[in-house]
């Protein structure tokens, strides 16, 4: 929607109503209502959850399948929101930023799942006995999900808007609040646009695994998919997984074409680059909006407010405007802050110590590092296997261009479609077999995760120009040579990509992975997924901080000293163009 | 016309420095006392190398920098901050991508707070006035490089500025599409058409500057001085092939290519010894140019304009050149003219291993830092070395941005004399040489 378009709405004759209107309006009422009834749900009191339990009726299924959107949607606002607010503090003040920043990426190492156990408590507490508070739990846990790699996203964009851009909003003298809107959310757009579809399809798993929680004594069992499942796996119906998984497919491509793919094609406009480009995104969605006359015309007051919005003079007082070119940041400021962080610090540490130190003993920290280190030795078997498996399959399709066009949606879908969905298809094949849960309940964590791996190298490979191709064909180089000198490091980059995904999702699987059940069967593997599983169950929140703790810490540690270094060689030396 | 002199005063700028931190933690001097006063009425071209400190000036006027010390004013009101009535286009045009022509044009319009109807109105003129007619609603990708700087133009014309700034409008422009707009822009001002007071241009383009200013200001660098000020008489419009206006190019070429009395250095290339900034040039274009300069017409003299001219290279790009040359003592600046030394005369005969001897020696003796270099090598029993080491020694004397370029230049330099080795992943010196 665009200022031409306001024009030739006003001096085009009145907007008449024409058939792609009607479809259009049939869909906007359609989503008014579902919402509308979605949202009366979730103010119920907690006994009618009680009254009215979750049923392995497939005719309930799409009511579930709404409850479950509603709860992706609601969590992708909220990070949007977050998104904004926080990206713009942390890239505008620098004292903000020495503490957001790695606070960041700190978080983006935690494991989710663990979060459940605090947040689920936190938020009963705060509606006592009504649906509300479950629901912002599980919210909340997508929202945890989906919220870090979105605003990491945005704060580069931030920090990286081009000068001359910077000082044309100057010169033109918009203020601070007119160039956000003008200048830093636009540039942002792309990049924030890919993280938050990234975010959305690793939100499936976390909304799935946490609509059924049991915390110490509470459980709390959703209306979802996620629940259905549950309830599945106690009853042992294997027929009701298949429905979910049919479910949950049919919402995932539908929330692909009518969200996703037409906020794509319409942010294709805010990319920056200065050519125009071969291709351009596309969306039917889009263009059936873009094709209807009166619905467009409802949408102008929107484009109006936007724009009164981003143009408002809001400026602060001349004198707590930030100016740093003209006046140096004062020392002693920044000296009180230093101060403030380590005291923050200092306390927090002493804090979590006492807390720890309390209810538990050296030999509970030794349990799970060692724990984590069976977890670590697995998520690296697992991406080596993956490696292994997807990296020639990725580079022969990616060379097939008419392949390629056909399988990497497929691929991608598959990143987005919850895995724990099919755990359970799994879990009976182990049990049926009498398998080591050890050894087999492992390949689960990277069932959803290995798809980055895949997409990514597809990626690459289409990427990888034509000419090097022929430069190696024309010298002969075949084999074993060919894939250690033309292929891989062409890939490389794409390939770092795909796996810094894999593994972080890994890790966070390994919660839901190394402990299944089917029935009244229980199978657990050793590993610090279990370790966390098995304490959150118990409601032994003590462990569940020490797991956590050792999770996110040996993540951390895994991508600065493995991850990172690979991909700045990779982005220094192999960057093709 | 009225009196120049007797024309009210928009800028006026006292002594104003401006010094940016160093790598080593000093600061390094950029600007120094520099006057300068704009007055309602003129075009006015500050000319100069690339680094001279010109750009720097032209934004502390711009309001986006501030200057270290000394008085910038704007109608007598100090300015803190990007003036009113002052706009500004930019030599990589600075359109915002996702909005269309119109509404880049609007934009600063949009920021003062005018009301719609009023907005568009002044837009369509601006747009109409520039020559953008019918490219309204287009996106700046879907426009060729002139015309998306006639949007930067018009969107700060829109304004009504009474200065217009104008930062190398065209040197990202080739040469026919920078020649159009140059002379579109001076029909306008001519005619009084442009809904503007004073012009302040800079470049580096020695014709252009003559072609289009009433006054020009020659910049020295390190720091940027305003060295010389010539006053532009030739009525418009200009006639590059104008005796008056040959002799006014020459004459600017002289002024920049002349040595100061006081510097110890080489005038354009900055700092000595060791803190000498060395800029990138390839060792094939210096042979190039030598074996250029040796062949007729020239043989061994030649004019810089002429030069410039024949080799399709800006004043600035020519001038680096040839101060890459006068640094290695193959050839000599003076005057605007470009004369080959002996060992110039002799490094155009020689065959590539012999010249490359030849450019080893002068390497040596000329350039110290790349001595030092190569006694640090020797010395050491590894024979290798870190470059960290010898960064660290340039951030003493210069800026890190200037350390990187002069790094650069002294591993390209040493690669093709053969005289050291260099491995880009662990950023070390070694003396093997893997050929």
């Amino acid at each position: 929607m665009t200022l031409q378009d306001l024009r030739i709405a006003v001096l085009t004759r009145a907007p008449r109503p024409n058939i792609w209107d009607l479809v259009a309006l049939i869909l906007v009422i359609g989503a008014m209502v579902l919402i509308v009834y979605g949202g009366e749900q979730t103010t119920l009191p907690l006994s009618a959850i009680e009254t009215t339990p979750v049923s392995l009726d497939p005719a309930n299924l799409p009511l579930y399948a709404l409850r479950t959107t509603m709860r992706m949607l609601l969590a992708i606002i909220c990070s949007t929101i977050f998104t904004f607010v926080y990206s713009a503090i942390a890239a505008k003040s620098r004292r903000a930023e020495m503490v957001m920043i790695p606070l960041l990426d700190i978080l983006q190492s935690v494991p989710i799942l663990g979060f459940l156990t605090f947040t689920v408590v936190f938020f009963l507490n705060l509606f006592p006995g009504n649906v509300l508070g479950a629901e912002l739990a599980c919210v909340f846990a997508i929202f945890t999900s989906q919220a870090w790699n979105m605003t990491f996203s945005m704060y580069q964009s931030i920090c990286s808007v081009p000068k001359d851009l910077e000082e044309a909003t100057q010169s033109f003298h918009l203020s601070g609040w007119q160039r956000f809107w003008r200048l830093d959310v636009p540039f942002a757009m792309p990049g924030l646009i890919w993280n938050a579809m990234m975010s959305m399809s690793g939100g499936w798993f976390f909304v799935v695994a946490s609509e059924a929680i049991t915390v110490g004594n509470t459980t709390v069992t959703l209306p979802g998919v996620g629940s259905y499942v549950a309830l599945a796996i106690e009853k042992r119906d294997l027929a009701a997984i298949g429905y979910a998984i049919l479910t949950m497919l049919l919402v995932i491509i539908a929330y692909d074409q009518l969200l996703f793919r037409p906020i794509v094609a319409w942010a294709d406009k805010f990319r920056f680059e200065q050519t125009a480009s071969s291709v351009a995104p596309t969306s039917w969605m889009l263009d059936l909006f873009r094709r209807t006359r009166a619905l467009r015309a409802l949408t102008y007051p929107l484009v109006a407010t936007n724009k009164a919005i981003s143009t408002l003079r809001i400026a602060l007082p001349v004198g707590l405007r930030p100016s740093p070119k003209y006046a140096p940041p004062s020392r002693v400021i920044d000296a009180l802050w230093y101060a403030l962080i380590a005291a923050g610090t200092g306390y927090a540490a002493w804090r979590a110590y006492h807390y720890l130190s309390a209810n538990l003993g050296a030999s509970d920290v030794y349990d799970a590092i060692g724990d984590g280190l069976v977890t670590l030795l697995r998520v690296v078997v697992l991406i080596a296997l993956a490696t292994l498996i997807w990296v020639p399959v990725g580079v022969w399709i990616g060379l097939r261009p008419k392949i390629a066009e056909r399988v990497q949606p497929l691929a991608q879908f598959l990143a987005a479609f919850p895995a724990n969905l099919a755990f359970p298809i799994f879990v009976v094949l182990i049990v049926r077999y009498n398998l080591s849960a050890n050894i087999w309940l492992s390949p689960l964590m990277i069932l959803g995760t290995q798809w980055y791996i895949l997409f990514n190298v597809i990626a690459g490979a289409s990427a990888f120009p034509g000419d090097l191709r022929e430069a190696a064909a024309s010298f002969h180089l075949k084999g074993w040579r060919w894939w250690m000198k033309v292929i891989l490091p062409g890939i490389f980059p794409y390939y770092v990509t795909g796996a810094v995904t894999a593994s972080g999702g890994s890790w966070n699987a390994s919660i839901v992975a190394e402990v299944a059940s089917w029935g009244d069967t229980r199978l657990s593997a050793t590993g610090l997924g279990a370790y966390i599983a098995k304490a959150t169950e118990a409601g032994d929140f003590p462990r569940v901080v020490l797991g956590i703790a050792v999770m996110c810490i040996m993540v951390t540690l895994f991508n600065r000293l493995l991850w990172r270094p690979l991909y700045a060689f990779g982005e220094r030396r192999l960057r093709l163009g | 016309m009225l009196d120049p002199a007797k024309q009210p005063v928009l800028i006026d700028i006292r002594n104003v420095c401006r010094s940016f931190p160093k790598g080593s933690g000093e600061d390094l001097l950029v600007l120094e006392n520099v006057d300068l006063t704009i007055r309602s009425g003129e075009m006015v071209g500050l000319l100069g190398r690339s680094g001279s400190g010109k750009s720097t000036l032209l934004r502390i006027i711009a309001g986006l920098i501030a200057p270290s010390s000394g008085d910038a004013k704007c109608r007598g009101k100090a300015i803190d901050g990007p003036p009113n009535g002052v706009a500004m286009v930019f030599q990589s045009f600075a359109l915002f991508p996702w909005l269309t022509v119109l509404q880049n044009v609007e934009l600063g319009l949009e920021a003062l707070g005018v009301d719609a109807a009023e907005r568009r109105k002044r837009a369509l003129a601006a747009i109409d006035l520039i020559g953008l007619d019918g490219f309204e609603s287009a996106f700046p990708k879907e426009l060729s490089g002139g015309m998306r700087q006639r949007v930067g133009f018009a969107r700060a014309l829109v304004v009504h500025p009474d200065l217009l700034l104008m930062d190398e409008p065209f040197s990202a422009l080739d040469v026919l599409t920078a020649e159009t707009l140059r002379t579109d822009l001076i029909d306008l001002w001519i005619e009084g058409r442009l809904p503007i007071k004073s012009v302040l241009m800079v470049t580096h383009n020695i014709e252009e500057a003559v072609l289009m200013c009433d006054r020009i200001l020659v910049f020295s660098s390190n720091p940027g001085r305003v060295a010389a000020e010539f006053k532009v008489d030739l009525p418009h419009p200009r006639n590059r092939l104008d005796p008056a206006f040959r002799q006014l190019v020459d004459q600017l070429y002289g002024r920049m290519t002349q040595r100061p009395t006081k510097a110890p250095a080489l005038e354009g290339i900055q700092g000595t010894g060791v803190g000498m900034v060395l800029r990138h040039v390839s060792s094939n274009v210096l042979s190039g140019l030598i074996e250029t300069l040796a062949a007729p017409p020239y043989d061994g003299h030649a004019d810089l304009p002429v030069l410039a001219n024949s080799l399709q290279l800006e004043a600035d790009e020519i001038l680096h050149l040839g101060e890459s040359l006068q640094l290695l003592r193959f050839a000599q600046l003076s005057e605007g003219d470009l004369v080959l030394t002996e060992f110039g005369k002799r490094f155009a005969n020689l065959e590539t291993d012999a010249r490359k001897k030849l450019f080893t020696e002068h390497l040596i003796a000329y350039v110290p830092v790349i001595g030092l270099i190569k006694r640090v090598l020797d010395e050491r029993p590894s024979h290798t070395a870190p470059a960290a080491r010898f960064r660290n020694e340039l951030e003493d004397h210069m800026s890190e941005e200037d350390a990187d370029d002069t790094l650069k230049t002294i591993v390209s330099w040493g690669r093709y004399a053969e005289l050291f080795a260099y491995d880009e992943q662990s950023e070390t010196f070694s003396l093997e040489n893997p050929g």
